[in-house]
């Protein structure tokens, strides 16, 4: 079909020849019946004319054309060109002067069907291809490449040597490579453009060279005249089932009996409480449905089906090919070692995405879990209403979003105010809860249970059910494309960076403050920190309101990219959980090597299985248990007496 | 002499620090060993080896007339095979009467399936009346374990040593916190204890050491230092200049 | 007959009575239609997620080990037994349309239509393998006990082999409840995804109406909640009871004796699980339906709060805990409690009861550690002993002398 369409192409142009030299409007009136009333099989030659007569009007007369703006003035049957100006059409003669004005009701429309109109646009384009206008002519470069014709490819060729931008002209001349080929009638030509590409890794040049290798199987008694890609064999390649199928297909053999149609006929059949001389009653087994089938086969009321003996006895009779779409053998071999080198490529980058993606989940991660991480290690509390400390973050976004409209300041703001809030509420959680409940672990996970589940509650109540939105600037907007394959949006850039600050942040803080220093002590020996004049409550209310002030900074950056309901905090509190318990405890290091590891991992498991994420958490878990299995402590772990028991 | 335990050539580091270097140490079935040394030398971490509870770097634990290797046995399997173990301070079980301490440590099965099928007889009965007189604790039967002194504690837990009649009895200061009648008493049961069985006390007081009459092994930087009797120990250069001579 | 009167057992004795004098106050209610169906399904209900917690007492109250999902082996359980009462039921339709149809069925036809009527929903048309065993009731009753049974082994096994403990054990049962009920989500775990099995409280066979068949499984409930107290009050009141206290106090103690801590626990967790699945096994016949969303860690959570609520380390405890707050739960969020205004706003109880429960429960963790089992003690004079500022535990250990004394 392609290849005739490629031959009607190629007539056009040949045809179209000999009008050069004269005007459009010469040609015109030489084809006026045929332009009058078009049709798709034969006004090719005429449109081709149009296109390649070299007149300026020739676009104007096409555009009109397949506008319908092109008119029979009643009075003298003239054809002219017509644009709408107020309640009157505005008249232009076809070599471009101007014919006055008329009421619509004095012309007659030309109104080219669908079809013709195809045509028209396609000798378009090679006008709007070399149209003054840089804008337009990207646009119709743009439209070729989305919709690609064997039409397109000639015009292309024709405005490549006038082009004088660069970049268009480079885009121009990809483009021509890709539809040569696709259509270039000459196979050394399309191989020789498969192989200029090179291993490039356009999604646009994989758009084209895929559709050359697909298969479709067929069966058939003899060889096919057609590009085989490979032989099938039953059993093997194929099932039966499917082999026998494609036999139906190929009209080699009658379709089988389903269980329904088998059960129509029978029932079609029933005389007497018998069918075919088998009492009903007996027909509750599939035998004994076949041989009532069988005897009404024999009778013939009902059409031969295929029994298992005679369906193995047709397999055996025919053979299985698949075969490719593209019936040129050296193109598909050449696309097939293009797509080869293009994979390889694709492979490399896509790791290189694979990495970026899980670096951002791990930065997500990480935000997430370190506020936990640290008030874990120094207080040995797990605090289960950190989940509800992110989504806090993130409402308190939106509501500042509510007051200032501008984003960017919104977001300014709000980090710092997101971190006052969840600092607040993490110091009356220490003093009003955690403070009675020391060297109670499981306790303490209980009673921040019940905060967690009545704050979730409550803000359930206060802000609804329905997702709230919290807006990126614009400037987070958009991706950082680094080619086909590998981009990463800015959003989760800052999200890294933010991520990269807190990281310094803390160890700054641990390192190198006095703070830090007595963090650091009262996690060893509390009792030794305290009789060293270091007062642990004040440690310890600090601690947990900075871990908690963390999470509400956290809630905001997550709330940028994902829905922020009252069950955002719960989304990430179990992934926070496995990060502090994978990474070990009391180390902000362990913290990173946790968010990397499980970050990274959930994303090569769903890099695995794309369709499915649940799949890929249960198996992230699941890798975790049997982590823990090997390193208890996590991968930053203490070592040594201090570990104890 | 047949050994009963017997430790050579064990290693252990923690991050680069050898808590144990190369120490060789080995008893008989029925002897009583007094271990001293300052602090730092290994005394614990040379029970925690041999209880299981830490894995040498390297080197050789047996236990037994077939000497069997402890290194690959799990503590509970260690404490079955007949090593008893007491801590410095006094660990009962206290939301637990002092008759269900015993009956835990009580010698039966140990597996889940021997426990729940087990009833106590009338022998187990005499036999925890007997091990709770023979350290004083008689009419505290039906007393939770929380509300005893330290001392008495203390007692609970040596009781429920012998309730496990091990072979080897290692004691981890079992003098500490004790009034000076409490000591002598400790003093006699240990060396009674030790006509059957082997007991390895670890202590600091010299004069409790003393009165246990006994061989004594001094430790030093994970490594024995010296051995034989506490006169002979204490004439002993090294031995002053390391732990006696700071005083 | 004299053993079983001693005191230890009187507790024991005192909740059974009170136990089968509610079985029969609720059977002659219902008799007399005194009350709904519906309530009487609820309270079914309600005695099998006092199984549930009476479970949990024993391996968190007894055994120390806060686990935060075990609610995915009743939500197994529920599976195992929905997977027979669905496919049995969808049989019996199946063959009844087909018999319509002029044809007696074939065994092909069967479960092709059986597959069908269940698997549309999720667009699949083929009984998965995991079906195999479902067109038999024995079988799939043992899978009740043998499935989440085996998970609990290993999982546990995996957990307490590498002495993971406190807080980090808690952790990562809670993660196993997620990774299940995530599995379970997709459609082609081949339990229908999240539209969980339905449907079940048409029991196969049966044509007797829901209003009897509700009373039958509230009896089933009764008898399986007495019957396991019976079993775990003999297990905690003995030897037993005593060596997996001593490990919830100090299991390195406890090794030193010679006790292999690892195999008690890993009994324990596999004991309650298993409980827990039969309680499962029993709820969900009467809820009608069972679905991933089951399994989620916070059902595994409330079961833990119930436990804390009644008060741990006491069965009964465990018991009165489930009871009421599971039952307070369905009243207040059955919006049949009326709504406080507040001038500036109206507390509507179905929105603001979990917020209650929450603080609730901060509040009884803080100061009614014990629960409201505590309140029995103090009525029965059981005082915690004094130990007068006498030095704690050898260990950090989850008994401290401050909880001691509370």
């Amino acid at each position: 079909m392609r290849f005739l369409s490629l031959i009607a192409a190629a007539l056009c142009w040949l045809a179209a020849v000999p009008a050069i030299g004269q005007t459009a409007g010469e040609i015109v009136a030489q084809n006026r019946d045929q332009i009058a009333r078009p049709s798709r099989q034969t006004i090719g030659p005429v449109i081709a004319a149009l296109a390649a007569s070299g007149d300026p009007m020739a676009d104007d007369i096409l555009s009109a054309w397949a506008d319908k703006r092109l008119v029979i003035r009643k009075s003298d049957d003239v054809l002219l060109l017509s644009a709408p100006e107020g309640d009157d059409l505005a008249l232009t003669a076809l070599d471009g002067t101007a014919a006055g004005n008329t009421a619509p009701s004095e012309v007659t429309a030309l109104r080219p069907n669908a079809g013709v109109r195809g045509l028209i646009a396609t000798a378009l384009v090679q006008f709007t291809l070399s149209d003054p206008d840089p804008a337009k002519r990207r646009a119709a470069l743009a439209s070729i490449a989305q919709d690609p014709k064997a039409e397109a490819l000639e015009p292309l060729r024709a405005a490549i040597d006038g082009e004088d931008d660069p970049a268009l002209k480079a885009q121009k001349q990809r483009l021509e490579r890709l539809l040569t080929l696709r259509f270039d009638p000459d196979s050394a030509a399309r191989v020789a453009a498969i192989s200029s590409f090179g291993s490039d890794l356009g999604l646009d040049l994989r758009g084209a060279l895929n559709p050359m290798v697909a298969t479709s199987r067929i069966a058939s008694a003899t060889p096919p005249d057609a590009n085989v890609a490979r032989e099938l064999r039953p059993g093997r390649d194929l099932t039966e089932a499917e082999a026998y199928d494609l036999l139906v297909d190929a009209n080699l053999a009658p379709a089988r009996l389903t269980l329904e149609v088998q059960r129509a006929a029978l029932l079609a059949n029933l005389k007497d409480g018998a069918v075919g001389g088998v009492p009903v009653a007996e027909l509750n087994t599939q035998a004994a449905r076949d041989r009532a089938y069988t005897a009404l086969e024999a009778s013939g009321v009902v059409p031969v089906a295929a029994t298992d003996d005679e369906a193995a006895a047709a397999l055996a009779t025919a053979r299985f090919y698949e075969v490719y779409a593209e019936p040129d053998r050296a193109v598909t071999d050449a696309a097939k070692a293009a797509l080869g080198r293009i994979g390889t490529t694709v492979g490399a980058m896509q790791t290189a995405d694979l990495a970026l993606d899980g670096l951002s989940l791990a930065s997500i991660y990480f935000l997430a879990a370190i506020g936990l991480a640290i008030t874990f290690g120094v207080m040995g509390v797990i605090n289960m209403a950190h989940g509800e400390f992110i989504t806090i973050g993130a409402y308190t976004g939106y509501v500042v979003q509510l007051y200032i409209p501008n984003y960017t300041a919104s977001i300014l703001i709000a980090l710092p105010l997101a971190f006052v809030i969840t600092f607040a509420a993490g110091v009356a959680l220490e003093r009003l809860v955690i403070r009675h409940l020391y060297k109670r672990p499981l306790e303490t996970l209980l009673a921040t249970f019940g905060v967690s589940i009545a704050l979730q509650q409550a803000l359930k109540n206060i802000f609804g059910t329905q997702a709230r939105p919290l807006t990126s600037p614009a400037w987070l907007d958009g991706a950082w494309v680094l080619n086909a394959v590998v981009s990463i949006s800015y959003i989760r850039i800052a999200i890294f960076v933010l991520a990269l600050a807190f990281l310094g942040f803390f160890l700054w803080l641990m390192k190198r403050t006095r703070l830090g220093l007595e963090v650091r002590a009262v996690t060893q020996n509390p009792g030794m920190a305290a009789s060293m004049g270091i007062n642990p409550d004040r440690i310890n209310v600090l601690t947990f309101g900075i871990g908690s002030g963390i999470a509400g900074i956290a809630g905001v950056a997550i709330g940028l990219f994902a829905k922020v309901t009252s069950e955002l905090g719960t989304d990430y509190i179990v992934q926070s959980f496995m990060t502090v318990v994978v990474g070990g405890v009391g180390s902000i290091w362990g913290t990173l090597a946790g968010a990397t590891m499980i970050g990274g991992l959930q994303k090569v498991i769903e890099f695995f299985n794309p369709s499915n994420t649940l799949a890929a958490q249960t198996y992230m878990i699941l890798f975790i248990i049997l982590f823990i299995q090997f390193r208890p402590r996590g991968i930053i772990a203490l070592r040594g007496r201090a570990a104890g028991d | 002499m047949s050994t009963l335990l017997e430790v050579s050539g064990v290693t252990v580091s923690f991050d680069g620090f050898r808590a144990i270097n190369n120490l060789t140490f080995a008893i008989g079935p029925a002897e009583l060993r007094a271990i001293i040394g300052p602090n730092g030398a290994g005394k614990s971490t040379f029970m925690d080896i041999v209880t299981g509870k830490t894995r040498p770097d390297s080197g050789s634990v047996s236990f037994g007339e077939k000497p069997v290797s402890l290194l690959r046995m799990s503590e509970a399997q260690i404490a079955r095979a007949g090593v008893g173990r007491k801590f410095q301070r006094p660990t009962v079980f206290e939301d637990q009467t002092v008759s269900e301490n015993l009956t835990l440590a009580l010698k039966a099965g140990r597996s889940p399936w021997a426990v729940l099928g087990w009833s106590k007889t009338g022998v187990d009965d005499e036999r925890i009346l007997a091990l709770a007189v023979q350290v004083g604790l008689g009419d505290s039967l039906g007393r939770k374990a929380g509300i005893l002194s330290h001392g008495q504690k203390q007692w609970l837990e040596i009781a429920m040593l012998l309730a496990q009649e091990p072979r080897l009895l290692l004691v981890d200061e079992p003098a500490a916190g004790m009034t000076l009648a409490e000591r002598e008493k400790t003093t006699e049961l240990l060396v009674e204890i030790a006509k059957t069985r082997a007991v390895v006390v670890v202590e600091h007081d010299m004069e409790f050491v003393r009165r246990l009459d006994c061989r004594v092994t001094v430790l030093h930087e994970g490594a024995v230092l010296a051995e034989g009797s506490l006169d002979h120990v204490t004439k002993n250069q090294a031995v002053i200049d390391v732990y006696l001579g700071r005083g | 007959m004299r053993a079983i009167l001693q005191p230890r057992h009187r507790s024991a004795l005192v909740f059974l009575a009170g136990l089968a004098l509610f079985t029969l106050c609720v059977t002659v209610a219902a008799h007399f239609g005194l009350v709904s169906t519906s309530f009487v399904k609820t309270l079914g209900k309600t005695l099998c997620l006092c199984l549930a917690a009476l479970a949990m007492d024993l391996i968190w109250g007894y055994a120390g080990i806060l686990s935060l999902g075990h609610m995915a082996f009743f939500a197994l359980g529920g599976y195992m037994i929905g997977m027979w009462l669905m496919y049995a039921r969808t049989e019996e339709i199946v063959i009844a349309s087909l018999l319509n149809g002029g044809l007696p069925a074939t065994p092909e036809e069967i479960s092709q239509g059986i597959a069908t009527q269940i698997f549309g929903v999720v667009g699949a048309s083929d009984l998965p393998a995991i079906w195999g065993f479902a067109h038999s009731l024995p079988l799939q009753l043992t899978l009740v006990v043998a499935l989440p049974g085996l998970l609990a082994l290993v999982f546990g096994w995996l957990a307490f082999r590498s002495r993971v403990t406190g807080v980090y054990l808690s952790i990562l049962t809670q993660a196993m409840t997620l990774a299940l009920a995530l599995y379970l989500f997709q459609n082609d775990s081949g339990l229908r995804g999240n539209n969980g099995l339905s449907g079940l409280q048409n029991l196969p066979g049966v044509t007797a109406g829901q209003d009897t068949v509700s009373v039958w499984f509230f009896w089933a409930s009764a008898l399986a909640l007495a019957l396991a107290y019976v079993a775990l009050h003999s297990i905690v009141s003995g030897k037993f009871g005593s060596v997996i206290r001593a490990i919830r106090d100090d299991e390195a103690r406890v090794r030193f004796l010679g006790y292999s801590v690892e195999s008690y626990k890993l009994f324990a967790f596999t004991l309650t699980a298993v409980i827990c699945a039969l309680a499962g096994a029993l709820y969900y016949p009467q809820a009608g339906i069972v679905n991933p969303a089951e399994l989620a860690p916070i059902a595994s959570i409330y079961l833990a709060v119930w436990a804390a609520i009644g008060g741990r380390g006491r069965l009964y405890g465990a018991v009165i805990g489930a009871a009421v707050v599971s039952l307070l739960s369905s009243w207040f969020t059955g919006g049949r409690v009326p709504s406080i205004p507040l001038g500036f706003a109206t507390i509507n109880w179905v929105d603001w009861w979990q917020v209650l429960l929450g603080l609730t429960f901060v509040l009884v963790t803080l100061f009614a550690p014990k629960g409201i089992g505590g309140l029995f003690d103090r009525l029965a004079g059981v005082h915690a002993p004094d130990r007068k500022g006498a030095p704690l535990g050898p260990d950090d250990g989850s008994l401290q002398e401050k909880e001691a004394q509370e």
